[in-house]
C-alpha cells in the first residue's frame, strides 16, 4: 500500500520521494570495542517486525536529509517522523534528539 | 493423469488435531506441502502435520508469476534450480495432477553494455553447468519474439542483446499447491488449515513441538516453511534471521487472443511478462523498496509497470487491467535461500525464498525432507546454510532474482 511520510522540513510527501534506509540499527558507542558476534548480528540480522518499526528514510527529492520514522509495517501507518542529526556531530548519525516531532 | 477434476478432495473434512506428530511443518504453501509429500513418498514418514494459518497456497505460492527456469548465475544455484526444474518436468505424472506446465522459452533482455555482459556470462556459466542458455543479438531476439519493440518505446534503452533459456516454462501455481496437498493426504499426511502456530517449544537447545490456537503439539521435528512471515515464526523459537519482508506486486490484463508465447524478462525495466493459458497477460516487477507485511496493492506500481510493459510491447497499450495483487517476500541479503538447521536440534528452516521460491519448490521439498528424515544435509543445500553469513560464504546472486 502506498503511503505518505511526514518530512519535518518539507511536509507530507509521497514515500517515493524518499530512499528507504531500512530498520534502525544502533551502532555501538565504541565501534573499536565491538565483539565479532555483535558485529555479525548488527551487519546481517534484522528484527523484521510485523508492527511498529523505527526506520530511516532519506528525502532525496526534497531537503536531502535523513529522517527517522516510526511506521507500522502491517498497516503502513506512519506514527512519528523526525530528523536524524548529521554525521560528525556529537551525537553522530545515531542521535535521537531530532526524533518524535509530531 | 486423472487429477485435474479432483480439487474437491482437498476439501475433505480435516481430522482432529492430534497431540503428537513425528514432523510438524509450519506453513501450507507449496514448500511446506512439498516437504510433507516427499517425507511420506520417499522416506515413509507419514505421521506429518502441515499447519497453515489461512488456506493452503494463500501466500506466495498463490501469488507468484508461475515462471520456472534454471538460468541462475552461481554454480550452487544452477545445480539447485536445475534439480527443481527437472523434478517439475515430471511432477504432473508423479502427483497424478495436471499442473498445466508449458514450455515457452525465456528471453532475458539487456539494454546496456553492463547488462549485456551479465547475460553473456549467464549463458556461458549455464552452458558450463549443463543448463541450456544461449546469448542472442537483437535481430535474433526479434525473430524469437516479433511482438517486442527493440527500441523499447524510444526510451533510450533499446534491446542490445539477451540470454535465451529455451526450457523456461510456466506452470499452474495453484495446481502445484493442490497437487502436493492431495498427493500428501493420500499418503496419510494431515493438512490443518485455519490453524495458527502461536509458540515453539524449545528446551535445552532442542525443539519439542509447537503451540497452536488449537492446542499444543509434540513433534520429533519442526520445519518452518513460513514464507514472508518467517521472522515472526523464528522469533517464537528465539531466533533472529538475516531476512527482511518486502511486498512484491503483479497484475494481469483481461484475457486476450494468443499473442505472446515467450516469457520476457528485462534487466533494466525490471519486468517479467508472459501470457497465461487463460489468455491474460501477466506482468510483475521489482519488490517495493520498503519492508512491509501489507498485501494491499499500489496504483503507483500499476502505473509504472504498465508503462514499462507498453514500452516493450506496444500491443499491451490497448489491454485492460483485470486485477492486481501483492505477496510478501522474505528477502535475504545475498538473494539466495536459507535451508537447513538453525542451531536448535529438531528445528529446520526452509526460508529466504524472496522472489525466487516458487521455481525451487520440488528441490526444496526433496532436500529438506531428506535432511529431516536422515539428519544429513544433502549436498545440494550445503552452501545455503544459515551459517554462510558467519563464515563469509554468501552466495550473491542478485542478478538472477529478476526483480532488481
Amino acid at each position: 500500500m502506498g503511503f505518505l511520510l511526514r518530512c519535518p522540513n518539507c511536509g507530507r510527501r509521497d514515500n517515493r520521494e524518499f530512499w528507504f534506509g531500512g530498520e534502525d540499527r544502533s551502532a555501538p558507542k565504541n565501534p573499536e570495542e565491538e565483539s565479532a558476534d555483535s558485529n555479525f548480528e548488527r551487519v546481517w540480522f534484522r528484527d523484521n517486525q510485523r508492527g511498529l518499526q523505527v526506520e530511516r528514510w532519506f528525502h532525496f527529492a526534497g531537503c536531502r536529509r535523513w529522517h527517522t520514522v516510526e511506521r507500522d509495517t502491517h498497516s503502513n501507518v506512519v506514527r512519528q517522523a523526525g530528523l536524524v542529526r548529521e554525521p560528525g556531530g556529537d551525537e553522530g548519525i545515531e542521535g535521537r534528539e531530532g526524533r518524535c516531532e509530531r | 493423469v486423472t487429477g485435474l477434476l479432483r480439487r474437491t478432495e482437498l476439501l475433505r473434512t480435516t481430522p482432529p488435531l492430534r497431540r503428537r506428530y513425528d514432523v510438524v511443518i509450519i506453513g501450507g504453501g507449496a514448500h511446506g506441502l512439498a516437504i510433507a509429500y516427499y517425507l511420506a513418498a520417499r522416506h515413509g514418514i507419514v505421521d506429518v502435520a502441515v499447519i497453515e494459518r489461512s488456506y493452503i497456497g494463500s501466500g506466495g505460492s498463490g501469488r507468484n508469476t508461475t515462471v520456472l527456469r534454471a538460468n541462475y548465475k552461481t554454480p550452487e544455484a544452477i545445480d539447485f534450480y536445475r534439480t527443481a526444474f527437472d523434478l517439475y518436468r515430471d511432477l504432473t505424472q508423479e502427483l497424478d495432477y495436471n499442473l498445466l506446465r508449458s514450455e515457452r522459452g525465456l528471453i532475458w533482455l539487456a539494454h546496456d553494455e553492463a547488462s549485456r555482459r551479465i547475460q553473456q556470462e549467464r549463458a556461458f556459466l549455464n552452458q558450463t553447468f549443463g543448463v541450456d542458455t544461449v546469448f542472442l543479438e537483437p535481430d535474433e531476439v526479434k525473430k524469437l519474439c516479433p511482438q517486442l519493440d527493440l527500441t523499447c518505446g524510444r526510451t533510450g534503452r533499446p534491446v542490445v542483446g539477451a540470454s535465451f533459456h529455451p526450457p523456461g516454462s510456466v506452470i499452474r501455481h495453484d495446481a502445484v499447491v493442490w497437487g502436493y496437498a492431495a498427493a500428501a493426504q493420500r499418503l496419510g499426511v494431515e493438512v490443518h488449515q485455519d490453524t495458527t502456530v502461536t509458540g515453539i517449544a524449545v528446551r535445552n537447545g532442542r525443539c519439542n513441538g509447537v503451540q497452536t490456537n488449537r492446542g499444543p503439539i509434540d513433534a520429533g521435528a519442526v520445519v518452518s516453511a513460513a514464507g514472508g512471515q518467517v521472522s515472526e515464526v523464528a522469533r517464537l523459537a528465539g531466533l533472529r534471521l538475516p531476512i527482511v519482508s518486502h511486498p512484491l506486486q503483479a497484475f494481469v490484463t483481461e484475457p486476450y487472443k494468443p499473442a505472446l508465447d515467450r516469457i520476457v524478462l528485462s534487466t533494466q525495466f525490471l519486468t517479467y511478462v508472459s501470457q497465461t493459458s487463460r489468455g491474460e497477460i501477466l506482468a510483475g516487477a521489482e519488490i517495493d523498496p520498503y519492508n512491509s507485511y501489507s498485501t494491499r496493492s499500489t496504483f503507483a506500481f500499476l502505473a509504472d509497470t504498465a508503462a514499462r510493459c507498453i514500452d516493450q510491447f506496444p500491443f499491451m497499450a490497448k489491454l485492460q487491467i483485470l486485477r492486481q495483487w501483492t505477496g510478501t517476500c522474505e528477502m535475504t541479503p545475498d538473494y539466495s535461500p536459507i535451508m537447513g538447521g538453525a542451531g536448535i536440534d529438531g528445528f529446520y528452516l526452509n526460508t529466504g525464498w524472496g522472489t525466487w521460491g516458487f521455481k525451487a519448490v520440488p528441490a526444496a521439498g526433496v532436500t529438506i525432507a531428506e535432511l529431516v528424515a536422515t539428519g544429513r544435509v544433502p549436498r545440494l543445500i550445503v552452501p545455503f546454510a544459515l551459517s554462510r553469513f558467519r563464515d563469509d560464504r554468501v552466495i550473491a546472486d542478485r542478478s538472477s532474482a529478476g526483480t532488481h
